[in-house]
């Protein structure tokens, strides 16, 4: 065995080092003439559910259907329509669960709101119990003070 | 005793939301439709097998369901037999929308297993089914007599479900068991 012999750890080492190195391929290969709408294209295409794969961005599957909303997702960015409406065409037809990062309604306020309802529930009852130990300290101290002072006739070393 | 209450209260609580959770969780794995109550989608393609064009709007004043279908699709083959028997009691118009498919193979199966549908209209590129928000086929969607979308069912139709889900929805001037 030579010193530069290739072990599978090494072997796997080199293909990782070379294949980081490239760009990551996207599953869509398709790009907007203009750089600001190719952003705006891969943000939304980000944020935008995959209804079929579901953990996945239509960005990301490879399905058929993911294709067809990244098409839409392009026609209506070369209709000259604004992020928010792309956004609502895409809720109209699927509802909230296609986007990612669902917009405050008012059927999911709850869902909003619980946690800050929680998190206010959790901080009153924080605070009641530390004030009741605040107050149980002074409370020791005239106690220990007390005993203190009448050690002679406890005849117990209270220091 | 009284300190105890309120944690085992809220734990109590807790127990309860997390086990109807859990009942319903079968249910919460088919995505609700977002047309419900919403008027079905304008659209306008070509008939399969012609060279005429289907108007949704033609539907205007009759109830009928449109089912999402392709040849690639399995489930569509076992509800078909459903679709038959839907279709062969004439309560209401059956509208196929035949999803990023070939002519030439939606022909040769409805050849083969029988055509279920009053009318088939081609959606080769999948744009009226993503106006529709279909995610997979098969689907259906029952359409009121207003052309307001009533229901919607994913997934191969059985004659239970037809019976529960879409009869029973039906107002009795349309054929339905419903009032």
């Amino acid at each position: 065995m030579s010193r530069w012999s290739l072990t599978p750890i090494s072997l796997i080492t080199v293909i990782m080092l070379v294949m980081g190195g490239l760009p990551a391929r996207a599953i869509d290969p398709i790009e907007l003439e203009q750089p600001v709408l190719q952003e705006r294209y891969r943000d939304l295409t980000h944020e935008l559910r995959c209804m079929q794969c579901q953990n996945q961005s239509i960005a990301d599957s490879p399905v058929g259907l993911a294709g067809d909303l990244r098409r839409e997702v392009r026609e209506l960015l070369l209709a000259g329509k604004t992020d928010a409406e792309i956004r609502d065409h895409m809720r109209e037809r699927y509802g909230d669960f296609i986007l990612f990062r669902p917009q405050f309604s008012t059927r999911n306020a709850w869902l909003w709101l619980t946690p800050l309802l929680l998190l206010l529930i959790g901080t009153v009852a924080a605070l009641r119990v530390i004030r009741r130990r605040v107050a149980l300290v002074p409370a020791d101290q005239s106690m220990a003070d007390e005993t203190h002072g009448n050690s002679g006739t406890s005849g117990r070393n209270a220091s | 005793m009284t300190r105890f209450l309120l944690p085992a209260g809220a734990f109590a609580l807790l127990v309860t939301v997390l086990f109807v959770g859990v009942q319903r969780a079968p249910e919460k794995t088919v995505i609700p439709s977002a047309l419900i109550g919403k008027p079905a989608p304008v659209f306008t393609l070509p008939v399969l097998g012609s060279d005429q064009q289907f108007a949704a709007d033609s539907m205007r004043g009759r109830w009928y369901i449109i089912n999402v279908w392709g040849t690639w699709c399995a489930e569509c083959r076992n509800e078909h037999e459903t679709l038959l028997e839907i279709a062969g009691s004439r309560v209401l118009p059956v509208i196929g929308l035949n999803w990023k498919d070939d002519d030439k193979a939606a022909l040769e199966w409805l050849d083969q297993l029988g055509n279920p549908y009053d009318v088939v209209a081609v959606d080769r590129e999948g744009r009226v089914a993503i106006d529709w928000g279909v995610y997979g086929a098969p689907e259906t969607f029952l359409v009121d007599a207003s052309g307001t979308v009533v229901y919607r069912h994913v997934g191969p139709l059985n004659p239970e479900i037809w019976s529960r889900k879409f009869l029973d929805r039906l107002p009795q001037s349309a054929g339905g068991g419903g009032s």
